[in-house]
């Protein structure tokens, strides 16, 4: 259950429409479990979905077990690989896959426009999106944008050109990123499995310092947090979560992106401000201080609101 | 929506953050919230023996306004009587740091 919200929204909408669907849990690291999905097959199972790379942790999945596990049983498999796509190789054929989203934004290419492959042989039937003229093999009508497509293509060409170069060149300025803030820094953790996971892509969880507080103080920075402080919720990421990572924990992660267009002085600035935001912080923190005394913060009766 | 300038202010420059020694005479200390909720706030005044607050310190864990809500009451209790403090309502906090109502 650490799929997106689109894809989860979307489950959400079938099983009002009668269909029934299976939420399988994920292990500590992020990844599904493959005995796991073994076993939630039933007779009635028409269509896997798992998602390519985890858009909050960017954990890889093993898309190609997953994929010989659906074609054995006959089961259609749909991966969401918005995150995935222009980042890490993909062959459809080769990991069985039979439905594929895509979004242009997530790989540097136009908003607006995204795509879906549709496996012809063993052939995938879909309803409708939009009925009309036809367009798209009668599965979404209506004329798209040609800039949007020529957009979409061209990021596609690109990422395809670039990705071995950017990836190894992301994958050292992660590895930079990482071995500063660990220096520096004690009881900071790694949301997601160390290894199996896109490299542009860091979650970390700073104990005792809470993620909107830390943002708001490396206000040059542009990340996210896993932690929501509004009125409506006060419920951590449920990806973080779903990986059993503790509420509090959860409260006080960061979603850091490294990207095709940053800079290595980038990367180490943005270190030597979390550094700088973190110790101010803690040092600021009541949880900081009862942990750097000894207490054993969980152990404490919290009257939670 | 934008954080407004007095709730930045608090946030980037806390006034009183801290803790009173262990054992120091004449200390309250309050620990509400809970770590599983995103917000934990200590407070601490120091109460002289007329009643009045002549100190105050805290510790937060929170957002950037939940910082800033804290720091702005260690600046309201000093000098006032616990009877004076106790009546500091959270609108009055609101208005202050220009809160949406």
């Amino acid at each position: 259950m650490t799929e997106h919200k689109c894809v989860l929204d979307t489950c959400r909408h079938l099983e009002q429409k009668g269909f029934s669907v299976t939420y399988l849990p994920v292990q500590k690291n992020g990844i599904i479990d493959l005995e796991t999905l073994k076993e939630a097959f039933t007779d009635e199972t028409l269509l896997v979905s798992i998602m390519a790379v985890n858009n909050e942790i960017g954990v890889i999945q093993p898309l190609r077990e997953i994929g010989a596990l659906c074609r054995e049983r006959n089961v259609f498999f749909h991966t969401d690989a918005a995150q995935a796509v222009g980042k890490i190789p993909l062959d459809v054929n080769e990991m069985n896959i039979d439905l594929l989203s895509i979004s242009g934004h997530k790989m540097y290419g136009p908003m607006g426009i995204g795509a879906l492959y549709v496996r012809r042989k063993p052939r995938v039937r879909l309803t409708a999106q939009i009925n009309g003229g036809g367009q798209e093999r009668g599965m979404r009508s209506g004329t798209l944008s040609p800039a949007l497509c020529v957009g979409l293509g061209e990021a596609c060409a690109l990422s395809q050109e670039k990705m071995s170069q950017e990836s190894a060149r992301i994958r050292y300025y992660a590895h930079l990123f990482c071995k500063k803030i660990m220096e520096e820094l004690p009881e900071v953790y790694l949301n997601g499995d160390s290894d199996k996971r896109i490299p542009g892509n860091l979650n970390l969880s700073f104990a005792h310092v809470e993620g909107e507080g830390l943002m708001m103080a490396i206000k040059n920075l542009c990340v996210s947090s896993g932690s929501a402080c509004t009125s409506a919720s006060l419920e951590p990421s449920y990806v973080l979560r779903a990986l059993g990572v503790s509420e509090e924990l959860a409260h006080t992660s960061l979603r850091i992106g490294i990207g095709r267009f940053t800079k290595k002085e980038e990367v180490e600035s943005a270190a030597a401000q979390i550094i700088t935001a973190v110790n101010k912080l803690r040092d600021m923190s009541p949880l900081w201080e009862m942990a750097q005394a000894g207490v054993d913060v969980s152990s404490i009766d919290w009257a939670s609101h | 929506m934008a954080y407004n300038k007095k709730v930045i202010d608090h946030y980037e420059n806390p006034r009183n953050v801290g803790s009173f020694e262990n054992g120091e005479k004449n200390v309250g200390t309050g620990l509400v919230g809970a770590p599983s909720c995103g917000d934990v706030m200590k407070l601490q005044i120091k109460v002289n023996s007329q009643g009045l607050i002549t100190d105050a310190k805290f510790k937060t864990f929170g957002c950037g306004s939940a910082i800033a809500s804290s720091s702005l009451v260690t600046e309201k209790f000093k000098g006032k009587t616990l009877k004076e403090a106790e009546s500091i309502a959270i609108v009055i906090l609101q208005a202050n740091l220009n809160c949406p109502r």
